[in-house]
């Protein structure tokens, strides 16, 4: 199961990269999107799989998953939701801004170092 | 901390006051109260002669950093005495030259007394701080006062040039020398001259030796101005005469040859040391003064007399350090060089500063320095004229002037490198002495040419700038005393002999004596007809041909073409490097995000590939695994058809909508997988987010809607193929070889018993492991925060705008 899991992680890292790869800014978000679930995945996997019941005391099982990564991954995506909620809003603004969503036009030119 | 310590540090001390004296006394010109100084030190310095007569050297300790091993030792002993009594007394002189030379009124006085004295107290402390790292301290301060003086006049391009130049070359060398030094300490484990001096016979076996004999050395060439570093020189003439007089002859040029000197215990006796000392000095001696015959700006001639006397002195310690590898000191034949340096640098002092003292007044006295507008100027300045006749025949070498002892005894020390039977030198060892024979031809040739194109010849009083008249009398006593002192030290040589040289020649090579013992110099004017003195004959006779058909062998010097001078070579390096070092980050940093991920990438895979590889590092197996099942199966298809979905979407808004697939795939995973809380926040997090991407999908600017086709890109593709390829291999290796058991059984065990909750993630989250979920509210409040300010401030802008 961790192998079938680490190469879906595998896939979700190389769509991320293409897509951080192209030129327009909504992609990159995306990109960025599709990094963190591969990330979120990947340490979920690392925990081990299906070791046990849900980590909840009630359930009087022999064993439990190990509840830690969930703790952790918790954490990780309420920050990446903040973060890609704000580059969102970032590149809305550079929209009504700028006039482009083109990477290539978003540099700084001579004067403008 | 002592008064030893204080006199050292008082030019320091005193550059502090010089501004608030130069505001509070307009009236008065600055460097009258400077002078005080520097006459005080000479005199407080004059006292510690007859310590060094006897062979006992002044030692004094303050701590500066004591856990490092670096303090601040003073160490008087004959060397270190000789240098400080040159750069107080010739410092004085200056002072009082300069009281003269620059007007109270047009220049900017505090600035140039306050970098004047930060040179002084930096020579001074290089040439009496024992502890090398305070040495090299001082060295820096000196490069970094002489780059002020250079460019005093900074509104003048060459000046900055110059100053630039200087610093370059001069840092450079400061920099390599601090290498050798750390070398030095890695070898001995000490900072302390005296106690490496004192590990020399351990330490000459080590492996760091020579390398630490060549760092120093660049140190000493480049401060020196010897072949090929001389090139800063003629330009730092650009500083004001002054300046140039007591830095670029007397004092911080001969830092280099106090390095040489100071370490010629150490090194002294190695074949390397001699070579690279001995033949790198005659060869800047001869290159210097067939230099400084084709000048024709008196500074320029001075400049490259300097280079080439400063080859010369250095020339001698090389050949003195042979002296070593001889035993006795009865009949070792080889000591004559290393007296001959140290004579011959006071010499250089005497009849060096005086000349850039006369060339000043002219400068001062006519407006130009240019020996093609200047002549017949003996009858207007008698005084000037007979200062530069002795300063210019003593640099010749002729009877009756110091000079001529010095030469003497240089052409002794170059013919006996015939006799000597180490370090090889019996193939080339011929060409020390005609290097140094022709050499003197030049020097001969370019003194007679600085006094007789200068003050014979036609007046041409059409050229000059100012109606020239003889100097006011505080301009000349400055260079009437060095000029004096130029012909006392011819008839009483001997004064200095035991007071002076004695002692300087005891720290350069003390193991030569016994304990308690003494060299006994005598320096005498007539010592019979020896070939030295036919060597002078010639070179008077050949010097004086030389000069009167100077025409007709000038276009000597323009069989090598402009072009190939190492002053062109150094602009050309300059300029390449300039060109190459922006044409380099040009090429890289293109301002491109996408070019700058591309180098990330990169990176992350070339590294964690090759770490991977190098360390065998990876490794799959299936033990311990879960078993493979049909949900999960089923959801892993969706979620890769998803993603691809994504990549290939034509429209953002499918982009966007498969993106949240793959998202309510993962909130699925996480219920297969016993995540009911992570099930829960994705879900929730998902749909927030998709509807925020749609949000902005809706506000693009009308034009862009124009969809397009992701372009495909080749590297793009390998790149991201790579990455993933290098995640997924690093995840089945690090599943593949658990090194430690997990500590969930803690969290197992105590939630219930410690933290009074079932469900363990909260528990975890709010409880065991409750900053992390602070800090994460506090990142919310951030993001959250910040959107508002973005959107807020636009609104404002639109209110004003």
């Amino acid at each position: 199961m961790e192998v079938l899991m680490s190469i879906v992680a595998g896939v979700l890292f190389t769509a991320a990269v293409y897509l951080m790869l192209s030129k327009s800014l909504l992609r990159i978000i995306i990109g960025t999107g599709l990094l963190s679930h591969g990330a979120h995945l990947l340490i979920l996997t690392m925990g081990g799989l299906k070791k046990g019941a849900a980590p909840l005391l009630g359930e009087h099982a022999q064993s439990y998953v190990d509840p830690l990564p969930q703790a952790l991954i918790l954490t990780a995506i309420v920050i990446s939701f903040g973060v890609t909620s704000f580059f969102l809003v970032l590149a809305y603004r550079s929209y009504q801004e700028l006039g482009t969503d083109d990477m290539d036009q978003l540099r700084g030119n001579d004067q403008h170092e | 901390m002592t008064l030893l310590h204080l006199a050292i540090l008082s030019p320091f001390l005193a550059a502090i006051l010089v501004p608030f004296l130069y505001k509070l006394f307009r009236k008065v010109h600055t460097g009258w109260f400077v002078l005080v100084l520097p006459i005080l030190l000479f005199i407080y310095f004059s006292q510690f002669v007859n310590r060094t007569m006897e062979g006992q050297p002044v030692i004094s300790i303050a701590n500066w950093i004591p856990s490092l091993g670096i303090n601040f030792t003073v160490y008087i002993d004959g060397l270190g005495l000789l240098f400080a009594l040159l750069i107080t007394g010739i410092g004085a002189l200056v002072i009082l030259y300069s009281i003269y030379y620059l007007s109270k009124n047009k220049e900017q006085l505090h600035t140039f007394y306050v970098y004047l004295l930060l040179f002084m107290g930096a020579m001074l402390g290089v040439v009496l701080s024992d502890n090398i790292i305070v040495l090299y301290t001082f060295w820096e301060f000196t490069s970094l006062s002489s780059f002020l003086l250079i460019g005093y006049w900074y509104k003048r391009e060459k000046s900055r040039n110059g100053a630039q130049k200087s610093m370059l070359i001069t840092i450079f060398g400061g920099l390599l020398m601090l290498g050798g030094f750390i070398m030095l300490y890695i070898m001995t484990n000490s900072f302390s001259i005296r106690e490496i001096i004192g590990q020399v016979p351990e330490m000459s076996q080590h492996d760091l030796f020579i390398s630490a004999l060549v760092l120093i050395l660049f140190g000493a060439f480049t401060k020196s101005a010897q072949f090929p570093f001389y090139i800063w020189l003629p330009d730092a003439m650009e500083a004001p005469t002054p300046v140039s007089a007591y830095l670029h002859s007397a004092t911080m040029v001969k830092a280099g040859i106090y390095l040489v000197a100071r370490f010629s215990p150490v090194f002294s006796g190695t074949p390397e040391w001699f070579w690279i000392v001995s033949a790198f000095g005659i060869f800047t001696m001869f290159w210097g003064s067939f230099n400084a015959a084709k000048q024709t700006d008196l500074k320029g001639i001075l400049a490259f007399s300097t280079v080439s006397q400063l080859g010369m002195i250095m020339s001698m310690l090389g050949v003195g350090s042979a002296a070593i590898a001889l035993d006795s000191l009865d009949d070792n034949i080889f000591i004559v060089a290393t007296l001959a340096a140290i004579f011959h640098l006071i010499n250089h002092a005497t009849f060096k500063g005086s000349l850039f003292m006369v060339v000043g007044i002219i400068d001062h006295e006519t407006g130009t320095r240019d020996i093609r507008k200047l002549g017949g100027l003996m009858s207007l300045m008698p005084i000037t004229f007979t200062i530069s006749i002795i300063g210019a025949f003593s640099m010749a070498g002729l009877p009756p002037f110091n000079g001529f002892l010095s030469k003497e005894m240089f052409f002794t020390s170059m013919i006996r490198v015939l006799e000597m039977d180490v370090f090889n030198v019996e193939t080339i060892g011929l060409l020390f002495p005609i290097f140094a024979w022709v050499g003197s031809i030049f020097t001969f040739i370019y003194s007679m040419i600085l006094v007789f194109k200068t003050f014979t010849g036609k007046y041409q009083p059409e050229k000059l700038e100012k109606k020239p008249h003889e100097a006011p009398i505080g301009m000349l006593i400055s260079p009437m005393i060095l000029a004096s002192l130029v012909i006392i030290f011819f008839f009483f040589p001997n004064i200095l002999a035991y007071t002076i040289i004695e002692p300087a020649m005891a720290s350069i090579l003390p193991s030569l004596l016994a304990d308690g013992g003494h060299f006994h110099v005598h320096i005498s004017g007539w010592h019979g007809p020896t070939p030295e003195l036919y060597m002078t004959i010639g070179v008077v006779l050949l010097g004086v041909l030389g000069y009167l058909t100077l025409t007709k062998w000038r276009s000597v010097y323009r069989i090598v073409p402009k072009k190939l001078t190492l002053n062109k070579g150094y602009d050309r390096a300059l300029y390449c490097l300039d060109k190459s070092s922006l044409g380099i980050t040009k090429f890289y940093m293109t301002g491109f995000i996408r070019d700058y991920l591309v180098y990330i990438f990169t990176f992350f895979i070339v590294i964690l590939g090759t770490a991977l590889i190098i360390k065998q590092g990876f490794s799959f197996s299936l033990e311990g695994t879960a078993p493979v099942g049909i949900y999960e199966t089923v959801l892993a298809a969706v979620m890769i058809i998803g993603t691809i979905t994504v990549l290939f979407s034509k429209s953002r808004l499918t982009a966007i909508i498969a993106l949240g697939s793959v998202g309510y795939t993962l909130s699925l995973f996480f219920v297969l997988f016993r995540a009911p809380d992570l099930a829960l926040t994705q879900l929730c997090v998902e749909t927030v987010s998709v509807a925020l991407f749609l949000l902005c999908f809706y506000h693009l600017p009308e034009f862009k809607k124009k969809e397009k086709k992701l372009r495909f890109r080749m590297t793009n593709l390998i790149i991201s193929l790579g990455v993933g390829t290098i995640v997924t291999l690093i995840a089945l290796s690090a599943n593949s070889q658990r090194v430690t058991e997990t500590i969930a059984s803690y969290f197992i065990e105590n939630s219930y018993k410690l933290a009074g909750g079932k469900n363990m993630v909260n528990v975890i989250l709010v409880d065991f492991r409750g900053f992390d979920t602070l800090f994460e509210i506090t990142v919310l409040g951030i993001a959250s925060l910040g959107i508002y300010g973005m959107i807020r401030v636009n609104v404002k802008r639109e209110e004003e705008g």
